[in-house]
């Protein structure tokens, strides 16, 4: 197709773009169209307030955190090539994918996923840093408390939330020190199917 | 094997009994009009009530034949339970025939469609797994209507095909009539893939894609039934592309018919359940009633009733077990379990039976043999047709192993025999070749495919069902993941499943929650809320397992903590009081209305105690306390009484609340003691200095004094607290009366001493500093302090939960002295006369 490659002309380093994060040319397309559509300003990047902008995200209950999850530390603006980056992590897994281990492991495989740094962004790790607000590395109670409140809305008692997060946390708090950290919070999911559960079926 | 044969030889002595008289009776029949001579003292009235009791003495054979299985676990291990029901239907079958020289007993298909299957079905759909169901919908549908189309389809062309080779020999069929047959056994069957699934524990998505086919298969196989039916009485000739259209039409009007009318009835239940909190005990039957009537109605309209009372039960599901009372929703339960089990144990026992009769086997070696041929080769073509066609859509393919074993799972069954019992013999010459095809095929597929199932998934190394533990964490987690995946679809601009979930998740709050809930069970509906207190139930129940084990519960006493062997150990402590609230009402997802009424007294009572407790610090000594309070009413005073509108026993309240307060009151002087480090307190105490205070500002006559018993008080304001449950306004004045007057509960700030490494009472908040005084002698011990990470603070705060509706003011002013532990997203203090009592009660 002529407009893609039009398209992907713009893109820079595209090649290893889509080698990294295992898209394909029309993925690359689309999510760029996204892209240019928030990026209302056309500056090349994308800011916090770009993607507030989106009305269905504004309803989500923890939509602000997910779009901080875009945002490394520090940083006001997130590029193409981070958000391309990072929703590739909602990729479903690619069985018939060879594996080349002189190739740069696709970001959403399944190791990627359960070994704990192996890059930047594994799944797991961003919805630790989800609640993990303060980036110490650990979900203090208070976390757990704010997210649990905005996602629990009005139905819920404050007792029965705080209690409900204490139990949470003796769930997973393995070394009681009443926190979770990134461990526990990897192991208290260890029987979901992260895999299954946290793909989207992206427009092929 | 001992046991297998004594109880084979009962079953058999049962079924002479059974058929002997029936013998007997015809021969005897006119004996019975003989004109009296004299009054007989008995007469035998066998002819009167044969029927009813040869369908109960046959429901109960079958059901010993299932009792004789399960005795041998090593047979059923090895061989499916359906298998062996039918084995010892031939078994009956031939001492039936044995003994009658011709078979008497068989399955009728109105029976069966009528009185057997309803409950099954209803019984699938009630207990469907919702969010699996519908999330694998699409491809549901497609092994339903295309497999099965193509199911019916390929065989019977291959079968007609075979027909013009003439491999059968000289058998008088056509086209059309071995489509019908192919059409009629073409539908995988609900009944057998339950019965052989659900004992090999495949992954769930393999599982809900064999049990979804078979339930929504049925409305095409009824449909292609119908169609041919009509075709073959209308002759070849007669059909034309408007015939085929209609029948097309005839497709989707009944399968959609049949799914709306059990969307209506589901609707029906639900709105019903909304208004029966005062009829509990009938509340059950409208489930079974509606849910049969929504089969009834959809096979009046012929549209597909299987499809009906499936759709019925799995869309009201969620509702009615939201609005009933959790007994009731227990009962629905095991009922519906009950009867769906019972009938499918009579139904394979029958398939069993009916194959003993010489009069409907007719043999023909080649058409049976290319039948289970024809069907075991193209259900596995089908499969792989379509999952390849479903694997270019789907985010988790299937793998091959899964799409095996989906093949292999193609089980027939009674629907088909009751399908091909309902065909016409005067239409269809080969009746009876097409009955004798589909018992072989039956036989084949429960028997070999059942033996084999088990192994095969083993062998194969199907992935299995995980058994995982839901916890609190996962729950949340999973919340999570789904805000996160909408919010993801958001950003990249998809709409894709998740947007439609999120969307009908939306509007099922706003609306459908708003029309079909009581207030009340809306409030609690939160999956995570119930998940949390499944839990909390679940470490109570394990915890009053545990003090039982060890004798008492009482073993929280033991100095020797670190024995208290709980894998949460925080369950042990808190729990201390838990059990008593919780067995009151055991696991009530929802606390209705009713319960609350009923559960009033002690949750209140709990209250009373911890104020009793913390009055017994002081030293003074009231005989005439002593007595009311440690002795029990005589026994004589316990009365049952019989009722049908009530499953409770004894509601005298004095004694419930007397039984309740003895024990409650061991119970927190156990708890405390063990927590304190200290000998139990001496169980004398006066009550009377702050007895009268306390009741005046409830506008309560301070004269009920000396002479009533202290359980008599209890009962008084427990009154006032239940009818609170409906006057919400008004409702916690008792309790509030007890919190102005200062009264904390000693066991709680017992545990807020433990847990706080500040001199415990400079803790305490101004408006209880009048306590300090009683309180001042709970100086944690060492050991108190020490357990620090796990225990009560946390604790503490599982109690508005298990009390959730009944009465949070007494766990409010539990909890008020935690605010002073430094946690600083804790609300301040409630003030005395908060809300938040209130609004629990609404």
């Amino acid at each position: 197709m002529g407009s893609t490659n039009s398209t992907l002309s713009k893109i820079p380093n595209v090649e290893e773009l889509m080698q990294e994060t295992g898209f394909t040319p029309a993925h690359i397309v689309r999510l760029y169209d996204r892209f240019e559509a928030l990026d209302k300003e056309k500056t090349g990047h994308l800011r916090p307030q770009d993607f507030g902008a989106i009305n269905r995200l504004a309803m989500n209950p923890i939509g602000d955190r997910i779009i901080g999850a875009f945002f490394s530390p520090g940083q006001e603006t997130v590029d193409f090539h981070s958000f391309v980056r990072i929703l590739a992590h909602f990729r479903p897994a690619d069985k018939k994918r060879p594996k080349d281990p002189s190739m740069p492991e696709p970001v959403n495989s399944r190791t990627s996923k359960l070994k704990y740094p192996p890059l930047v962004f594994s799944l797991i790790s961003v919805a630790f840093q989800l609640y993990d607000q303060d980036k110490d590395g650990k979900i203090s109670r208070a976390e757990l408390l704010q997210v649990l409140r905005s996602m629990l809305e009005m139905q819920v008692t404050e007792e029965q939330l705080e209690s409900i997060a204490d139990r949470t946390i003796q769930e997973a708090d393995l070394d009681k020190d009443d926190a979770i950290s990134f461990e526990e919070f990897r192991k208290s999911l260890e029987k979901v199917n992260i895999d299954h559960k946290m793909s989207i079926r992206f427009l092929r | 094997m001992p046991a297998l044969w004594r109880s084979t030889f009962v079953l058999v002595m049962v079924l002479l009994a059974i058929s002997r008289p029936s013998l007997a009776s015809e021969a005897t029949g006119n004996g019975t009009e003989h004109t009296i001579t004299t009054l007989p003292i008995v007469i035998w009235k066998w002819e009167e009530i044969h029927f009813p009791y040869l369908v109960a003495l046959w429901v109960l054979v079958s059901w010993l034949c299932k009792l004789v299985f399960q005795l041998n676990p090593c047979l059923t291990r090895v061989i499916p339970e359906s298998g062996l029901l039918i084995c010892i239907g031939w078994v009956l079958g031939g001492i039936i025939y044995g003994a009658d020289k011709v078979q008497t007993f068989r399955l009728q298909p109105f029976t069966f469609f009528f009185y057997l299957l309803p409950q099954i079905v209803l019984d699938a759909g009630y207990s469907m797994p919702n969010k699996l169901f519908f999330g694998n919908l699409g491809a549901i549908l497609v092994y339903a209507v295309i497999g099965t189309c193509w199911n019916a389809a390929t065989l019977g062309l291959a079968l007609w095909g075979c027909w013009l080779g003439g491999a059968m020999g000289n058998i008088d069929t056509g086209l059309l009539q071995l489509l019908l047959f192919g059409s009629l056994i073409a539908a995988v069957d609900p009944v057998a893939v339950i019965a052989v699934f659900e004992e090999v524990h495949v992954n769930e998505v393999l599982y809900i894609l064999v049990f979804g086919e078979s339930l929504l298969n049925d409305g095409v196989t009824v449909v292609l039934f119908n169609v041919f039916d009509a075709f073959v009485s209308l002759g070849g000739a007669q059909i034309d592309a408007v015939e085929i259209i209609k029948g097309i039409i005839s497709f989707f009007v009944v399968a959609v018919g049949g799914s709306l009318v059990g969307v209506v009835f589901a609707l029906l239940i639900s709105l019903l359940t909304r208004c029966t909190k005062n009829i509990q005990i009938i509340e059950p039957g409208f489930i079974f009633v509606l849910g049969y009537l929504s089969y009834l109605t959809a096979e009046m309209l012929s549209l597909s009733a299987i499809l009906s009372c499936t759709f019925c039960g799995v869309c009201c599901q969620k509702y009615i077990n939201a609005n009933m009372d959790e007994r009731s929703v227990s009962t629905v339960r095991s009922t519906m379990k009950v009867f769906a089990n019972g009938s499918e144990t009579i139904i394979f026992v029958f398939l069993g039976i009916s194959a003993i009769d010489p009069s409907i086997w007719v043999w023909n070696t080649a058409f049976i043999l290319l039948t289970l041929l024809f069907i075991f080769v193209f259900r596995f073509i089908g499969v792989f047709l379509l999952t390849w066609i479903l694997n270019q859509y789907r985010l988790v393919p299937l793998d091959f192993i899964d799409q095996l074993v989906m093949g292999y799972g193609g089980l027939r069954g009674a629907v088909a025999y009751g399908l091909v019992l309902l065909l016409d013999e005067n239409k269809y010459k080969e009746k009876k070749l097409m009955i004798s095809t589909t018992l072989i095929v039956v036989y084949f597929t429960v028997m070999l495919q059942g033996i084999t199932m088990k192994p095969l998934v083993t062998w194969l190394k199907v992935k299995r069902a995980a058994v995982s533990e839901r916890t609190l964490a996962e729950k949340i987690q999973n919340r999570t993941f789904d805000h996160m995946l909408v919010a993801i679809e958001d950003i990249s601009g998809q709409i894709g499943d998740n947007y439609m979930r999120d969307k009908w998740n939306n509007f099922e709050e706003k609306w459908l929650y708003w029309l079909l809930m009581t207030p009340i069970a809306r409030k609690s509906c939160d999956p995570i809320f119930n998940i949390f207190h499944k839990l909390n139930i679940k470490d109570a129940t394990s915890y009053v397992k545990e003090g039982e084990r060890r004798g008492s519960l009482a073993f929280v006493r033991n100095e020797n903590k670190a024995d208290v062997d709980f894998n949460k150990k925080f369950g042990a402590d808190f729990s201390e009081m838990m059990p008593y609230i919780m067995t009151e009402n055991m696991g009530p997802d929802h606390v209705p209305v009713s319960s609350i009424l009923r559960d009033s007294v002690p949750s209140v009572c709990l209250d009373m105690h911890e104020q009793d407790l913390k009055m017994r610090e002081s030293e003074d000594f009231d005989a005439h306390h002593l007595l009311q309070q440690h002795l029990y009413k005589g026994r004589k005073q316990h009365r049952h009484r019989y009722s049908r509108k009530q499953l409770e026993v004894n509601k005298d309240e004095h004694e419930v609340q007397e039984i309740f307060q003895r024990t409650m009151r061991s119970r927190l002087e156990s708890f405390k003691s063990a927590k304190m480090g200290v000998a139990p307190p001496k169980k004398i105490s006066k009550h009377l200095k702050k007895d009268q205070p306390q009741k005046m500002p409830n506008g309560k006559s301070t004269d009920n004094s000396k002479s009533h018993a202290y359980g008599d008080e209890d009962f008084e304001f427990s009154e006032g607290d239940s009818a609170s449950g409906y006057e919400a306004a008004g409702g916690s004045f008792p309790m509030r009366a007890y919190r102005g007057a200062g009264i904390v509960n000693p066991a709680f700030m017992a545990e807020m001493d433990t847990m706080d490494p500040m001199p415990p009472m400079q803790q305490i908040p101004s408006w209880l500093a009048e306590t300090e005084v009683d309180s001042s002698n709970m100086v944690p011990s060492q050991r108190a302090q020490l357990r620090l990470p796990w225990t009560p603070s946390n604790l503490r705060r599982l109690a508005p939960l298990c009390l959730s509706t009944h009465s949070n003011d007494s766990f409010l002013l539990a909890d008020s002295p935690a605010t002073q532990e430094g946690i600083s997203e804790l609300p301040p203090p409630p003030p005395p006369q908060d809300g938040q009592g209130q609004g629990t009660h609404k």
